[in-house]
């Protein structure tokens, strides 16, 4: 018996040891050679240019700019369950940036999550959606970020819970959930359905944030793609057959909305979708486009889409059940939202027709009232103050309930209080 | 009817609770300070103290105010003997047609009260809500730096240090 | 200054007297500086000449205090303060014991419209005088009492002393001093050692009651019984709303419904239930005003417009002068706000048939004028009064309110009525600042030197400044309407779209043409520079590409043209403070340098810009920004600094940010979210400016000086940082091309 569990022990050992030095073969990466930085110059203009619209699709400047910082230059926190990750200096610096990256350190970063010298990047940068980047656009996109200026900046370093903080621990996530995936053409679709779903599977990676998130926090696939997901503490609906919009997302809406960051038949771009809809404001027109045609088919079945309900407005039942919050709405909101207000006689969109009071659960409602919308710094667009400080938790979850009670959808929204507490928190 | 505390004191008012406070201040408690500049939370004139934080008081109904202590410009100091922050402001003459100022000063006086030390893009983004047409931004600035250093801070990385 | 103004006149018990001029109309059309009444003293300074009489502008109060009267008015410049320390020292009395009355039709002289930054030249030259005048009156009446002669006398803290223990206060002697008597032209001012305030950076009198909330401003009044109002007007001009009056007359909080014509208001004891009532009005149908004209394709369509066309100057020195260069290029803005961050607002008492207007309004005479035959009133029974709004920059919505609330306040005798307007209505409805385009054509010789200048620019009117009721808003809703004036040009040496389109530079042949654009599609009237923003813009802009058409440095190829000394060095001190010489431009970083003599006869400023242009942002950072400014002699040297500071911020905005945006001829900018201006994080990150003061010179209009020189150094800089010349404002519209 003690022979047999001797015998047992040895062997697990020996189990785990040649798991170990399998696990640190398959995570090692070796260190590719820095180089000189390359001459801005020497890039040619075409291809650059390619690559400036193939960053502002891929947004990549929300993920690696810090709110007073420089572009490209990293320091953006993002937040995981398991700690912060901060965007890096991708600016062509040598120091503190990429400037000593080749083009081949550059597309293993961009494909397998690989830094030059061999670290694993956390997948907060999303490398399962680039590993299906083209050649010809890694090299593009390396064009570009190395004809922008070099910016000496060290972001703050992460803090993982640990022991996530060990990187080479990420071999073990890819191996479970990094699949190159290429993108091939569909026949029976359009031209410009296939570039949109190139460009929104890969660079501009909208399941990030609107697909749902396992343990592990990968992105759920399959029969969950496009089911909703969380980003920054909004909430990014379902976009596809479930979106719970109440007007249809046709291609042609869903490009206003994506070039301007406002939809007539919708609302404003808000929290995270602000930045993305200020980047594609300013690609290739065509791109985004495409990127429209093949979203508005991703919501081809949703029901908006093959009805829009009438929005009857329940005013008088509303300010029954909640007295409070058509009072609060009446001197903090009415001013903006009413009919007669400037902005409606101006042509924008009524409140029911946003998207959030139909939503299965009150995040992104509470948010815009908690933080508003703003367009960036003296650029003209819609524009709502934020009254987090103003109002408390009672008074925010108040107006809440009653806006959901007068002009919402879906299913009945509990909890309002906390989950006005749990905003606020995931904001900080 | 209820009770306002604004500026130490108590005040009833009778109105209605979805009025915004910033009519109460003005045509019930006499307070001019707080201004209309639009009603809408663009331009921050109306800004007032509640518990220490800036908020737009054309957007917050007098009703919901509470027990939370209301602070205004008056509140702040008087023309005789006015305080930290208003004497920054008259030492830098931070004020060409004034009507925008006593909400940066409250604006400000929010931002001092968190912290001393912030960094030069830091202030501008806290004072970023309020508008200024004349054009007297450096000054306004200057004064706020100046108060945090009156109060024992000092901002970061500025262009111009208080002289 | 209290803004709690009883309904009898503001000096109390002291009964006023005024020998004004007879009350000639102001001048009609486009007369920006509406001058007032004629000049009949032709040898006083300032507006001595049109109001000749010691006592239109001091008066000594039996305690001593002295009322000083000005026609002006304090838009936040600081002349209050300016002229009370002019007249503190002239007279040698405390600034304390200075009360300064400004503009007020029962009171003041009627200097016309403060604007043109005429006020120091004007209002500030003659109390001045004044000041000095009556100083000496009372020392000779203390010598004819003493039975010395006045050359021995001095004056100290308000009384005349023989300097051997003999003192006489001013209090005593004014009541045997008649100041009912004509200026001396003779008279002289103060010695610049002999003055304590007079180039005193003295702080603002006005500013302790505005930082600590003291009601200061038009939109504090509160008068005993006054109720509120708001007026009904579709979203924008060139919009008319049909309101369902009835239905508002039942709205909770809407008292009562006034409507004449097409002019309707709302009237109640509080401002929130009329908001919210007004809320519901807008709801109502509105309509497109009929016969509007298309509006142009901006730029270009200014040039299809109909025009008059005049050579406002012209020069042949060197008919042979061989041009081996020629450049040409054109310069552009679109309609521009005034933005005053208070909207327009007024109130107004008609009591036993008479009515008193407080307003914000530049000019309160013919404000009065325009309201007199708005409301079939004679002149004489309606008093304007001015009180501080917010910063107005021109003409914008101030008169128009007054006139409103005139006629809500003519139909409840006895009752103040407080109107506000919206912000939606004072975007909607200020007149804007006209678009304007420029263009010039230039020849270089074999030296570099520019020896053929020709300017030509396109413009709107500057002015639709009220003289009549048809100019205010609530004339045109009058059934019948009455017509508003024919807009005419403002005629040099002022100018209006051609305001500084004649170069200060000397050049040996040059033709400067402006063509005149009477039709109007937008409603437009005078903005802070007027044409100077625009044709400075251009004028400075293309002598940068002169100069690196020549291989000259800008600021050397500036100087080479010149030969005014004091524009000479006040180019040197700006690019001297600035480091020109020694500059290095970092990535994406350029300077930028531009000049300008407002008006060719006001204050000289220069302005040096070092920006950077942050690529894929499109954003724009003023690392540093360097003026210099020569006033003349220069009063308040921290209130020049003050000017020329917001005015360099404030161009800023106007320059790289802002235009108005329409739809066929309807606004679509209603708020500042649709019309965004420059916050914090765009201010520079430091400004200084330098004040060169010349003692003893005249006073020269500060309040506008630096909007042009900015907007051209912006250009310039941008050009160096970016290596592309932009020409149309404005220049840093977010939202770069994909190129950048």
């Amino acid at each position: 018996m003690r022979t047999g569990l001797k015998r047992a022990i040895t062997a697990l050992v020996v189990v785990v040891g040649v798991c170990v030095v399998v696990f640190a073969v398959i995570a090692y990466r070796p260190a590719i050679a820095e180089v000189a930085r390359p001459d801005p110059h020497a890039f040619d203009a075409g291809l650059v240019q390619r690559g400036a619209n193939l960053a502002r699709l891929g947004n990549c400047v929300s993920c690696h700019q810090a709110a007073a910082g420089r572009p490209y230059a990293g320091g953006y926190p993002v937040k995981t369950p398991f700690g912060t990750v901060f965007g890096s200096n991708i600016t062509p610096d040598a120091a503190t940036g990429i400037g000593g990256w080749s083009p081949a350190a550059f597309r293993r970063a961009m494909r397998e999550g690989v830094g030059r010298d061999g670290s694993h990047l956390y997948p907060a940068f999303p490398y399962t959606h680039y590993v299906s980047v083209t050649d010809r656009d890694l090299d593009a996109i390396y064009a570009f970020l190395m004809t922008r200026p070099a910016v000496r900046a060290v972001p703050p370093s992460n803090t993982m819970i640990p022991p996530l903080g060990f990187r080479p621990l990420l071999a073990g996530w890819k191996l479970l959930f990094l699949r190159p995936k290429p993108i091939a053409t569909d026949p029976r679709q359009s031209a410009e359905w296939n570039r949109g779903r190139y460009i929104g599977e890969t660079l501009a990676h909208c399941t990030a944030c609107h697909s749902p998130r396992g343990l592990l926090q990968q992105e759920k696939r399959g029969a969950q793609t496009y089911d909703g997901g969380w980003s920054g503490g909004w909430y990014a609906p379902p976009i596809n057959a479930r979106s719970p919009a109440v007007r249809a997302w046709t291609a042609d809406r869903l490009e206003t909305y994506l070039r301007t960051g406002l939809s007539r038949d919708h609302a404003a771009a808000a929290g995270p979708m602000g930045p993305v809809t200020y980047n594609l404001a300013r690609a290739a027109p065509a791109d985004v486009r495409a990127l429209a045609t093949y979203y508005a088919w991703q919501m081809r079945d949703a029901p908006a889409a093959r009805r829009e309900p009438a929005l009857p407005d329940r005013r008088s039942f509303a300010t029954q059940r909640h007295l409070d919050g058509a009072r609060l709405y009446e001197g903090a909101c009415a001013v903006c939202h009413e009919p007669g207000a400037g902005m409606m006689v101006a042509g924008r969109p009524a409140l029911p027709l946003g998207t959030p009071l139909h939503e299965d659960n009150p995040r992104d409602t509470i948010q815009v009232i908690l933080k508003g919308v703003r367009p960036p710094v003296s650029a003209r667009g819609p524009f709502m103050p934020a009254y987090g400080d103003a109002l408390d938790d009672r008074q925010v979850a108040e107006i809440v309930a009653y806006l959901k009670m007068r002009h919402g959808t879906g299913p009945a929204w509990k909890a309002i209080k906390k989950d006005v507490a749990a905003a606020r928190k995931e904001g900080e | 009817m209820m009770d306002l505390t604004v500026n130490g004191a108590v005040a009833r008012v009778d109105v209605d609770p979805a009025t915004p406070l910033l009519y109460v201040l003005r045509d019930d408690l006499g307070l001019h300070g707080a201004k209309f500049g639009c009603g809408l939370g663009q331009c921050g004139a109306c800004t007032v103290l509640v518990d220490d934080r800036p908020v737009f008081s054309c957007l917050l109904p007098v009703g919901a105010v509470g027990a939370r202590s209301v602070t205004t410009v008056e509140g702040l100091g008087t023309a005789t003997a006015p305080g930290d922050l208003q004497r920054a402001f008259l030492h830098e003459q931070a004020a060409q047609c004034g009507y925008c100022i006593p909400g940066m000063i409250a604006r400000a006086e929010g931002l001092l009260r968190k912290t001393t030390t912030p960094t030069e893009d830091e202030m501008r983004a806290a004072m970023a809500p309020s508008l200024c047409r004349c054009g007297t931004h450096m000054r306004i600035l200057r004064a706020v730096r100046r108060a945090a250093a009156m109060r024992g801070g000092g901002v970061i990385d500025s262009a111009e240090p208080v002289t | 200054m209290s803004a709690h103004a009883s309904r009898r006149d503001v000096l109390g018990g002291l009964i006023v007297a005024f020998s004004l001029a007879p009350a000639a109309l102001a001048q009609t059309g486009g007369g920006e500086g509406s001058g007032g009444p004629p000049t009949v003293a032709p040898d006083l300074p300032g507006t001595l000449a049109k109001f000749p009489d010691l006592d239109a502008w001091i008066r000594i109060a039996p305690d001593g205090r002295v009322t000083v009267f000005t026609g002006k008015v304090e838009l936040g410049t600081g002349v209050k303060t300016a002229m009370a320390q002019l007249a503190a020292d002239e007279l040698d009395v405390a600034l304390d014991r200075i009360d300064l009355i400004t503009a007020d039709t029962a009171l003041t002289p009627n200097e016309g419209v403060t604007a043109g930054s005429q006020t120091l030249e004007q209002s500030g030259t003659a109390i001045a005088n004044a000041a000095a005048n009556v100083r000496l009156l009372l020392a000779e009446t203390a010598a004819k009492q003493w039975g010395v002669a006045a050359t021995t006398l001095f004056t100290r803290d308000g009384a005349v002393l023989d300097g051997q223990g003999r003192r006489a206060s001013y209090a005593d002697l004014a009541a045997s001093t008649s100041l009912a008597v004509r200026a001396r032209a003779d008279v002289p001012r103060k010695p610049p050692d002999a003055r304590r305030l007079i180039g005193r950076s003295v702080p603002r009198v006005d500013l302790p009651a505005k930082l600590t909330g003291l009601a200061s401003y038009v939109q504090d009044m509160c008068l005993p019984g006054m109720v509120h109002a708001r007026v009904l007007r579709g979203p924008g001009s060139g919009t008319r709303l049909a309101p369902d009056l009835a239905a508002l007359r039942r709205q909770p909080g809407v008292g009562s419904v006034v409507q004449v014509g097409q002019f309707a208001a709302i009237v109640g004891p509080r401002e929130w239930p009329l908001e919210q009532a007004l809320r519901v009005a807008n709801r109502g149908r509105w309509e497109r005003e009929a016969a509007l004209p298309a509006l142009p394709a901006l730029p270009d369509g200014l040039l299809g417009m109909r025009r008059e066309s005049k050579v406002i100057d012209t020069r042949r020195d060197e008919p042979g002068a061989q041009g081996v260069r020629q450049l040409t290029a054109r310069y552009d803005r679109p309609y521009l706000m005034h933005g005053a961050i208070g909207p327009s607002c007024a109130v107004a008492l008609f009591d036993e048939g008479r009515l008193t207007v407080w307003t914000h309004s530049q000019g309160v005479e013919p404000l009065r004028q325009a309201i007199a035959e708005l409301l079939a009133m004679p002149a004489e029974r309606i008093r304007c009064v001015h009180r501080e709004g917010a910063g107005c920059y021109g003409h914008n919505g101030a008169d128009d309110v007054a006139g409103d609330v005139a006629l809500i306040a003519r139909g409840m005798p006895g009752v103040p009525v407080r109107l506000q307007w919206s912000r939606e209505q004072e975007h909607g409805w200020e007149p804007l600042g006209p678009a304007m385009l420029a263009q010039l054509d230039a020849a270089l010789d074999a030296s570099g030197r520019i020896v053929d200048w020709r300017h030509q620019v396109w413009s709107n009117t500057h002015s639709t400044r009220p003289v009549a009721a048809g100019d205010l808003l609530a004339g045109g809703e009058m059934v019948p309407a009455f017509a508003p004036t024919p807009p005419k040009p403002i005629p040099q040496p002022n100018g209006g779209g051609d305001r500084n389109a004649i170069p200060l530079y000397r050049f040996p042949n040059q033709t400067v043409v402006s063509h005149f654009l009477p039709d109007m599609p937008v409603r437009v009237s005078a903005l802070r520079g007027l044409g100077a923003h625009l044709n400075i813009f251009a004028l400075e802009s293309f002598m940068d590409e002169l100069a690196a058409a020549a291989g000259r440095d800008p600021v050397a190829f500036r100087l080479a043209h010149l030969d005014d000394p004091r524009a000479a060095a006040v180019i040197r001190r700006a690019a001297d403070r600035f480091g020109w010489a020694k500059y290095r431009a970092g990535p994406n970083c350029g300077r930028g340098f531009a000049f300008a003599r407002y008006k060719n006869h006001g204050a000289y400023c220069a302005v040096a810009l070092d920006v950077e242009r942050i690529p894929d942002e499109g954003r724009l950072i003023v690392h540093r920004a360097v003026a210099a400014v020569d006033s003349g002699e220069a009063v308040n040297p921290d209130g020049i600094r003050n000017q020329v500071e917001g005015g360099i911020v404030q161009s800023l905005s106007w320059t790289a940010f802002e235009g108005a945006g329409h739809e066929g001829a309807r606004r679509t900018d209603y708020d500042w979210s649709t019309y965004p201006i420059l916050r914090f994080a765009d201010a520079p990150r430091t400004v200084s400016v330098e004040v060169v003061d010349r003692p003893g010179k005249p006073f020269l209009g500060t309040g506008e000086c630096a909007q042009g020189p900015t907007a051209a150094a912006l250009a310039n800089a941008l050009a160096a940082a970016t290596g592309k010349r932009s020409r149309s404002m404005p220049l840093g519209r977010h939202g770069p091309k994909l190129d950048e």
